[in-house]
């Protein structure tokens, strides 16, 4: 079915009860908002106070996202993805989740301040959060030299010999992006290959700037009030040795946010929420994921924006088959029991 | 942009060190994606507690001097003075209910 059918959309009879409250704001988020806005269901879209945008916010330049042959900064890509969903209806609330009861006919969602949502569905796209290297002076260290963006903070390394920590795509686009104000930039990456992308490697590889520890892990962060080194662990022979910078980049890769559904949402052994199949259907009937949260392979714009599209689809269709029921069950706002459960089996 | 007066390497002594009340300094850039996230919930934060304490910007592109003297590699970074000192320092960009806890003491 390919029309919204949204249970009482207006007048008194819907109460408070919202047909569908989306939780985070990145390419997933917003991409379901697009879609539910366009589909009537008035989505309540609550996007974090301080991670509104998600990790598009913190990039520069994104290349391989569809539709911008030239490229578009990933701050201004996420402004469009905004408007594009204010543009249909969608609610946008700059505010963070604190709570979430998800059993039940209805969910429930609680942000910062104490207030409360309800609506018949729910969408999770919390996307992930920056992975730590794990060691005992990082913490300590964070904001003396130790640092998870580059745009940021590259500017305070003017001349400075600095790593990058990782070989994904980041950690290059990290590492090509700091040349622009490190006198050096030695990337530390765990193999002696990258999994960075061809093109990404290739403008990493032939950098004047650009300097390579192969096979090497941070053993340990030097530095009392800031970061004036680092002692490398060679991941073959198990060998040491000491690199001299002042800043340290630390890109090794993401885990997915759950931290508000564990224990309410099942998940899979790498960490994700677990859907169904290429749904976006979780362990509870009318819950939703969609983005980085549910994808422990790809993790790209386009995927997590795909991954939205089929989020609110989802939820379209499940309030119209509430919907089908409702009308059969005359006044009764909530939808029967077994029409639940029957969907869940789908 | 925000409402918070901006307080430059040569007034900062006045503005800052020398208040009658804490300050709470956000270091930003404009450059800087966090920094236009936090600024908005700096300027609510001015605005409740405004009996209690100042809240200023140091535009570290404009200003590298004072960053440069208090150790400054990571922005935003919020740091709150007292009595000429530096009394809390809180990194990166935090939800308005996580620096009220932070910075709790001056709030009061």
């Amino acid at each position: 079915m390919s029309t919204a059918n949204p249970v009482a959309t207006d007048g008194a009879a819907a109460g408070d009860v919202r047909e569908v409250i989306i939780v985070g704001s990145g390419p997933s988020g917003y991409t379901a908002a697009v879609y539910a806005a366009r589909a009537n269901l008035k989505p309540l879209l609550i996007a974090g106070s301080v991670t509104a945008g998600g990790e598009l916010m913190n990039t520069t330049d994104v290349e391989n996202f569809p539709g911008f042959p030239e490229g578009i900064m990933g701050p201004d890509l996420m402004a469009n993805f905004e408007k594009q969903a204010a543009r249909f209806g969608t609610e946008i609330l700059f505010e963070d989740v604190t709570e979430v009861t998800l059993d039940g006919d209805i969910k429930t969602v609680t942000i910062g301040t104490g207030e409360t949502f309800r609506a018949r569905a729910i969408i999770i796209s919390t996307g992930s959060a920056y992975r730590e290297l794990g060691l005992p002076d990082e913490k300590r260290l964070s904001g003396r030299g130790v640092s998870w963006c580059a745009t940021c903070d590259g500017f305070f390394f003017k001349g400075q010999d600095i790593a990058v920590v990782g070989g994904g795509d980041s950690a290059l686009e990290e590492a090509l992006f700091l040349t622009k104000f490190a006198s050096s930039v030695t990337v530390v990456h765990r193999r002696d290959s990258l999994r960075a992308s061809k093109i990404m490697q290739e403008r990493a590889l032939a950098h004047e700037k650009i300097r390579f520890a192969w096979d090497s892990e941070v053993a340990a962060i030097r530095g009392e009030d800031k970061v004036t080194g680092l002692v490398l662990r060679n991941t073959k022979d198990g060998s040491e040795s000491e690199l001299n910078v002042t800043g340290v980049f630390v890109a090794i890769g993401n885990d997915p946010r759950t931290d508000l559904v564990r224990g309410q949402l099942e998940l899979t052994e790498e960490g994700t929420i677990a859907v169904l199949g290429r749904t976006s259907k979780t362990s509870l009937p009318g819950v939703f994921a969609a983005g980085d949260v549910i994808d422990p392979t790809y993790r790209q714009a386009i995927t997590a924006s795909g991954s939205g599209c089929v989020a609110a689809v989802d939820v379209e269709h499940y309030l119209a088959d509430l919907g089908d029921s409702v009308s059969t069950a005359a006044e009764v706002p909530t939808p029967p029991a077994e029409a639940v459960s029957e969907h869940a089996a789908l | 942009m925000s409402s918070a007066k901006a307080v430059t390497d040569a007034s900062f002594g006045t503005d800052v060190l020398t208040a009658n009340k804490p300050v709470i300094v956000d270091f930003w850039a404009e450059w800087c994606g966090p920094c236009r996230m936090l600024s908005p919930i700096l300027d609510d934060i001015a605005a409740q507690y405004s009996d209690k304490v100042d809240v200023v910007k140091v535009n570290v592109d404009e200003n590298p001097a004072i960053a440069a003297q208090y150790g400054i590699t990571s922005i935003p970074a919020v740091y709150v003075f007292q009595d000429g000192k530096v009394a809390a320092t809180s990194i990166g960009a935090k939800p308005k209910q996580v620096l009220e806890q932070e910075f709790a003491a001056f709030l009061k």
